[in-house]
């Protein structure tokens, strides 16, 4: 999921942030050398992206960084970060990192006649010098408006400080709250010409979603996209999404479903490797356990298996799949098999994609299980569901993973009105079902399509044993 | 009353941070000895401290305008930007006359 760099871009000198995904958007950082503007509104992230992006460029990139913050004081700060393991402490004391916070506050101050901000300059310079920093955070210095009185005259001080600011040559990162008309309040964007980024904190149906959006840049190429980003225990990580693409490597390998005799109904060989596979049904039917079948085969053959469960604990999930014969605990002791249980409501659905996304790079793993993707359906729209699940199985197909959904449906005539419109998505779609068939209910099971195989247009019915999934054939039964 | 009068034993040590030679500094440097002058006659000190010879002190003492005047003693500390052109302003933050 590279982006294309065009041949300009290289041209124009990048920071990069090191920020997981951000500087595949802005195709390699932030412009070097220039102030970029953040900006959103309240608890959108704004200072954990500016620390970041200095934490990662003394450490990673061997370029010291100056923190002014006018918010917050150096504790405060060395505090928020603490959980995502920065210590900003242990880069001051290295002569990595120089923080000064400045406080403005107007009670404190009376204006007595004229004044220009040469303070704040000589400050900044002070900190840039005493680490040698090549990249700056301003946090934010829209504060400053709250202190002084004369708006005519910061304004032009802000414009010689970003002058300033330039003829430095340091990469700066100024933050900015959310305006109402414009991006910020006092109209920073003014001033700051060569990059300005949005991030947005949603909450829907209780449900909350950031998301990153680059508003400009000059100069290069960017994705104007809202992309999601997550903040958790490793710092910001954004989802990149490039376009659709339908160009994956296609392998001819086939894989086993777990279940031999469902491997003979497609082409007697089972899956192929990379493609997704539906497992749909109403409850009860059996689904998890096909799943669990897939996820064991996976493991037996020496590859892992990244199993997300939506509805069960993995130790739950490990009991349940005992009773039909089924042992995942060995291999999730040796790391084979992965159980990952999260309750879907907890984050939106972006948010899971760039879980998925991250615990995908970890684990590497050769098919991902997903049980139910229904879940996921319930917490967002239709048209969001969609758009998910699309990027979720185009990012696994460009990785040659299997993939693996169940889906839960209500029954009726809906069952095969996969409402999300999934269903060209994928390639496998096995469809279990109730059938009465005269004086009983019975499982059964058919292949409602496989792509680029022959595969069995029968029933089957199936049966949940002690020894795991079997299926017999309808003329089996009335015989 | 007024409080220069309650306060008149006390002594009085103000601080002016400048930024070397700049008109706006030796403006604020001749107001300020004009007002100590009429109102504080033999009982003040002024200390100017310039910026840029010690540029760390602006940080210390959280310095963002300039020139500012600092009065640290008697307390509370108080603070005062600009030139001291305003003469009225200037008594009013060394509260040497009540705030109108």
């Amino acid at each position: 999921m590279k982006m294309e760099h065009p041949a300009h871009a290289r041209a124009l000198p990048k920071a990069p942030t090191g920020i997981e995904g951000l500087d595949e958007i802005t195709g390699g950082g932030l412009p070097k050398g220039r102030p970029t503007l953040v900006c959103g509104g309240p608890g959108c992230g704004k200072t954990l992206l500016a620390t970041e992006f200095l934490v990662r460029g003394a450490t990673q990139f061997g370029e010291p960084g100056a923190f002014i913050s006018f918010e917050e004081t150096g504790e405060e700060l060395a505090q928020n970060v603490r959980s995502l393991g920065f210590d900003l402490d242990a880069l001051v004391a290295e002569k990595k990192l120089a923080i000064d916070h400045v406080r403005v506050e107007r009670a404190e101050i009376e204006e007595t006649g004229e004044y220009d901000l040469e303070g704040l300059f000589l400050r900044l310079g002070f900190a840039i010098d005493s680490v040698g920093a090549k990249r700056i955070v301003l946090d934010t210095i829209e504060s400053l408006f709250g202190g002084f009185t004369n708006e005519g005259l910061l304004r032009s001080e802000l414009r010689r400080l970003f002058r300033w600011l330039k003829d430095r040559g340091v990469t700066a990162v100024i933050t900015g709250e959310r305006g109402e008309r414009s991006f910020t309040r006092q109209g920073l964007e003014e001033y700051v010409s060569d990059c300005v980024i949005l991030l947005d904190h949603r909450v829907n149906e209780q449900v909350s979603t950031r998301r990153i959006r680059i508003v400009k840049y000059r100069g290069t190429t960017h994705g104007t996209n809202e992309y999601p980003f997550l903040i958790d225990e490793d710092g910001f990580s954004v989802l990149p999404l490039s376009g659709l693409q339908l160009d994956h490597a296609v392998s001819n390998e086939r894989v086993s479903s777990g279940v031999p005799d469902l491997d003979e109904m497609l082409d007697g060989k089972g899956y192929f490797r990379g493609s997704s596979i539906l497992v749909s049904g109403t409850a009860g039917t059996g689904k998890t356990s096909f799943a669990a079948h897939f996820a064991q085969e996976t493991a037996r053959r020496g590859e892992r298996c990244l199993y997300l469960a939506f509805e069960e604990s993995p130790q739950q999930l490990i009991r349940n799949m005992q009773s039909i014969g089924l042992n995942l605990e060995p291999f999730v002791k040796k790391g084979v098999v992965k159980i990952h249980s999260s309750r879907p409501t907890l984050h939106g659905l972006e948010m899971h994609l760039v879980q998925i996304h991250k615990m995908v790079a970890q684990l590497d793993p050769a098919a991902v299980v997903i049980d139910p993707v229904s879940n996921f359906i319930d917490t967002s729209t239709a048209i969001e569901t969609q758009a998910m699940l699309l990027r979720l199985i185009d990012f696994l197909k460009g990785k040659r993973i299997t993939a693996l959904f169940t889906h839960l449906t209500s029954g009726g005539s809906a069952t095969e009105a996969t409402y999300v419109g999934v269903s060209s998505l994928i390639d496998t779609w096995l469809l279990l079902r109730d059938i009465e068939t005269g004086h009983e209910r019975i499982r059964g099971l058919y292949v409602l399509k496989s792509r680029g195989m022959p595969h069995s247009k029968e029933i089957r019915e199936f049966l949940i044993t002690p020894r795991g999934v079997q299926l017999k054939t309808m003329k089996d039964r009335k015989k | 009353m007024t409080p220069s009068d309650a306060a008149s034993a006390e002594k009085w040590n103000l601080r002016l941070y400048t930024a070397g030679q700049s008109p706006k500094s030796l403006a604020a440097l001749a107001n300020l000895k004009r007002v100590c002058e009429e109102h504080l006659a033999g009982r003040y000190s002024i200390e100017v401290v310039d910026l840029l010879k010690n540029p760390r002190l602006a940080k210390d003492d959280q310095i963002v305008a300039i020139p500012t005047l600092v009065r640290k003693l008697p307390e509370p500390l108080r603070r005062l930007v600009g030139d001291l052109s305003n003469t009225e302003r200037t008594l009013v933050g060394l509260q040497l006359r009540p705030r109108q």
